[in-house]
């Protein structure tokens, strides 16, 4: 059917711009999701690649993982020295090093080098046309030697796999207690701090579950205050009448716009004078006193439920606060989830609160974490840092499938993002 | 008063108790103790000394802060201008009944959930100097891009552009504000024969125009906050030559890391007062906003 309206009318050719745009919003949501998933010698290959490759030799039966393989470019000998630094070893040597059975090698002996002379057994010359590739270890936490193969370019094969263990290793990463990284990844969780564990418990570390567990504690709180003392304030602005009440919202309205960062010193020594600095409090108890712009949205919602409803339970004997809890709650059940979710993205985003007032890496929530390990390894190791970026990103897509009615609900009628 | 008021009273005030804690102790005090400390030498670990208005004459002549309000307007601005309109044009292509709208809407939307610890990572990494993929695929298409965060006249624009990526937040409120619009315009704009290009001009955008006025106000008050992206993607320093030092950042450098926190409260108040005078614009305006709603 044609629309009246030309501009709803489906012209097929807004989907060029549609579809270029889309590329360039979904680009860098895959890019992170690629990145995470491709082995370390793969992350800033040029030209790129989107999809994940893995190197491989044959060795037996067994699919030996390698880097990317290295031209060597000259022919030279393998050898194993039976003296000297490399003893017992597999050395790649120029021809011209070896003689009879005989290896000449630099050799530093106390300040400077020497050339010295070893008994070596050759193994087999290596063709120029050959390639190095080095045993791929997933762990750079392992302590174990990777193997060294020289082999015939056409014998590197690769597949087109993704490296979920990288995602096991960025959990790593951003555990704090860099001896505790060797461990495997289970037992190492398994010594997690969480917020309950007792003070000056010994033997536990510090993981990616004492973040989660941190964020998680801060938003569950954080949620069920916001929402329980919001919804209470807003029924006292909206269903009741008292003197005052007109003069209390709108100062509500007034201070809905001020921002974080203007408080944020006095804040601080609020919160240092009750000796909360260092712990979660800052983050959730502050929500058990309602906020400015949940309170003005439930009012609003509060104020479209018609009065009918509260007289009729009030007649039926019912208190000011049965009222509240079993007619106006259950009918505000979707404003309420737009509370909840608002304030899980609040929690879940927030940054510049968490680096403010926690001090103890043992406090710390995903976000901190994780800017705490980006900006303690610079810039080197994109696939880690890609894919802790994902573990931080995932839940809320997640949850953004499950509850898309109540985010587009949400920001739609509110004109607010949940920041 | 009669007891039934002064019940209504008691009643009301214990019902809004808990905000009227919260007010006062997480708002009104911490708002009015830093207009107090502005007037300081304060460290938090000693007393506040009361020095007048020293701060504020230090302040006016410091040119770090001159410089960090002039980044955080360059990127209020830059970020909300450039986000506005590719939210609007989003909206407005989303918003002629187009197959698959769930699909790129949900597109659009995606990247504005990503939290900005997370994006800052991503993007920072993705703007990488060597090997970057930004610049890597720039090059395919012929052109040698900038030195993006190392470069202080591209490091704003750089973080401006990941602002904008995350504009499909304006876009859903756009999309509901077009889809409000009465068909009764647009029929009558087309018996006068107003053509695409007219519609738009003078039903489209004047009728969703408060939409778009709340929005940018909404936003350059959100831009003048803007911390994480810098201290993330450049450094707390806002490095390369302070062209980040946002300013909050600076805020917090001085605050929490000088320890000179009576020179931040009084960063904080003309924050506060630059804020102030965006929401009086933003009220008048969201009276009519409030009409809106379903």
């Amino acid at each position: 059917m044609a629309s009246p309206n030309p501009l709803q009318r489906t012209t097929p050719i807004v989907h060029l711009p549609l579809l270029i745009l889309a590329a360039l919003f979904l680009g860098p949501m895959i890019w992170l999701f690629a990145t995470s998933l491709q082995p370390r010698e793969q992350v800033g290959k040029v030209p790129p690649e989107l999809l994940p490759r893995q190197y491989y030799v044959t060795e037996g039966a067994e699919h030996v993982y390698v880097t990317p393989p290295q031209p060597l470019g000259t022919a030279k000998l393998l050898v194993v020295p039976g003296g000297g630094p490399n003893a017992g070893q597999q050395l790649l040597v120029d021809p011209a090093q070896f003689k009879d059975g005989k290896l000449t090698q630099r050799v530093r002996v106390a300040d400077r080098e020497e050339a010295r002379t070893f008994d070596a057994q050759l193994i087999r010359p290596v063709a120029a046309d050959s390639v190095l590739v080095k045993e791929w270890l997933l762990s750079k936490y392992a302590k174990k030697k990777a193997r060294v193969f020289y082999v015939a370019p056409t014998e590197v094969k690769s597949e087109v796999k993704p490296v979920w263990g990288n995602y096991p290793e960025a959990i790593k990463a951003l555990t704090s207690g860099e001896k505790d990284k060797g461990r495997p990844l289970s037992e190492l969780l398994g010594l997690s701090v969480y917020p309950w564990t007792p003070k000056g418990e010994q033997g536990r570390t510090i993981t990616f579950l004492t973040y989660l567990s941190n964020t998680l504690l801060v938003a569950v709180l954080g949620v069920t205050g916001t929402v329980f003392s919001s919804a209470l304030v807003a029924y006292g602005l909206s269903r009741i009448q008292w003197k005052g009440r007109e003069a209390l919202f709108n100062i509500t309205l007034s201070t809905m716009m001020v921002p974080f960062p203007v408080l944020m010193i006095p804040l601080y020594s609020v919160f240092r004078a009750l000796g909360w600095i260092g712990t979660l409090m800052p983050l959730w108890v502050p929500a058990f006193f309602g906020g400015a712009f949940n309170i003005f949205l439930l009012r609003q919602f509060f104020m479209t439920i018609p009065n009918e409803l509260s007289e009729a339970a009030r007649i039926d004997g019912c208190s000011e606060i049965a009222i509240f809890f079993r007619v106006i709650l259950p009918l505000a059940r979707p404003a309420l989830s737009v509370v909840a979710l608002f304030h899980f993205l609040f929690v879940w985003n927030d940054f510049l609160g968490p680096l403010i007032f926690l001090t103890r890496p043992e406090t710390f929530t995903m976000g901190l974490g994780l800017q705490q390990y980006q900006s303690q390894n610079g810039g080197s190791e994109h696939h880690l840092l890609m894919g802790a970026s994902a573990l931080l990103v995932l839940p809320i897509i997640v949850l953004f499938f499950f509850a898309q009615k109540t985010f587009i609900q949400g920001i739609s009628t509110t004109g607010m993002g949940g920041r | 008063m009669s007891p039934l008021e002064r019940r209504k009273l008691a009643t009301g005030l214990l019902f809004t108790s808990p905000w009227v804690i919260g007010l006062s102790v997480f708002l009104i005090y911490p708002l009015l103790a830093a207009l107090y400390y502005s007037l300081c030498d304060y460290s938090v670990l000693l007393p506040p000394v009361f020095v007048g208005l020293d701060n504020y004459i230090e302040l006016f002549q410091d040119k770090l802060f001159w410089k960090s309000l002039w980044n955080t307007t360059f990127f209020a601005v830059g970020s909300v201008g450039l986000g506005v309109v590719v939210a609007l044009t989003l909206a407005i292509l989303l918003n002629s009944k187009v197959k698959g709208l769930t699909f790129y809407r949900t597109v659009f939307f995606l990247p504005s959930l990503m939290p900005l610890v997370a994006g800052s990572i991503l993007w920072f990494c993705m703007y990488a100097g060597q090997g970057g993929i930004i610049n890597t695929l720039l090059a395919k298409i012929g052109i040698t891009g900038p030195a993006w965060l190392s470069d202080p006249s591209w490091a704003k624009i750089a973080i401006i552009f990941m602002a904008v990526w995350g504009a499909g937040n304006s876009m859903v409120i756009f999309l509901a504000g077009l889809q409000d619009v009465p068909m009764s315009l647009y029929e009558a704009s087309i018996i006068d024969g107003a053509n695409w290009l007219q519609r738009l001009l003078h039903v489209t955008i004047p009728m969703v125009s408060p939409v778009i006025y709340f929005n940018v106000v909404m936003g350059i008050i959100g831009g003048f906050q803007a911390f994480a992206q810098a201290l993330i993607m450049t450094s707390a320093t806002g490095a390369p030559e302070q062209s980040t030092l946002f300013y909050v950042l600076q805020l917090y450098n001085v605050g929490f890391m000088d320890l000179r926190m009576g020179y931040a409260s009084a960063m904080a108040w003309v924050l506060f007062i630059i804020i102030l005078g965006l929401t009086f614009m933003a009220t008048q305006l969201s009276k009519r906003w409030v009409t809106y709603d379903r």
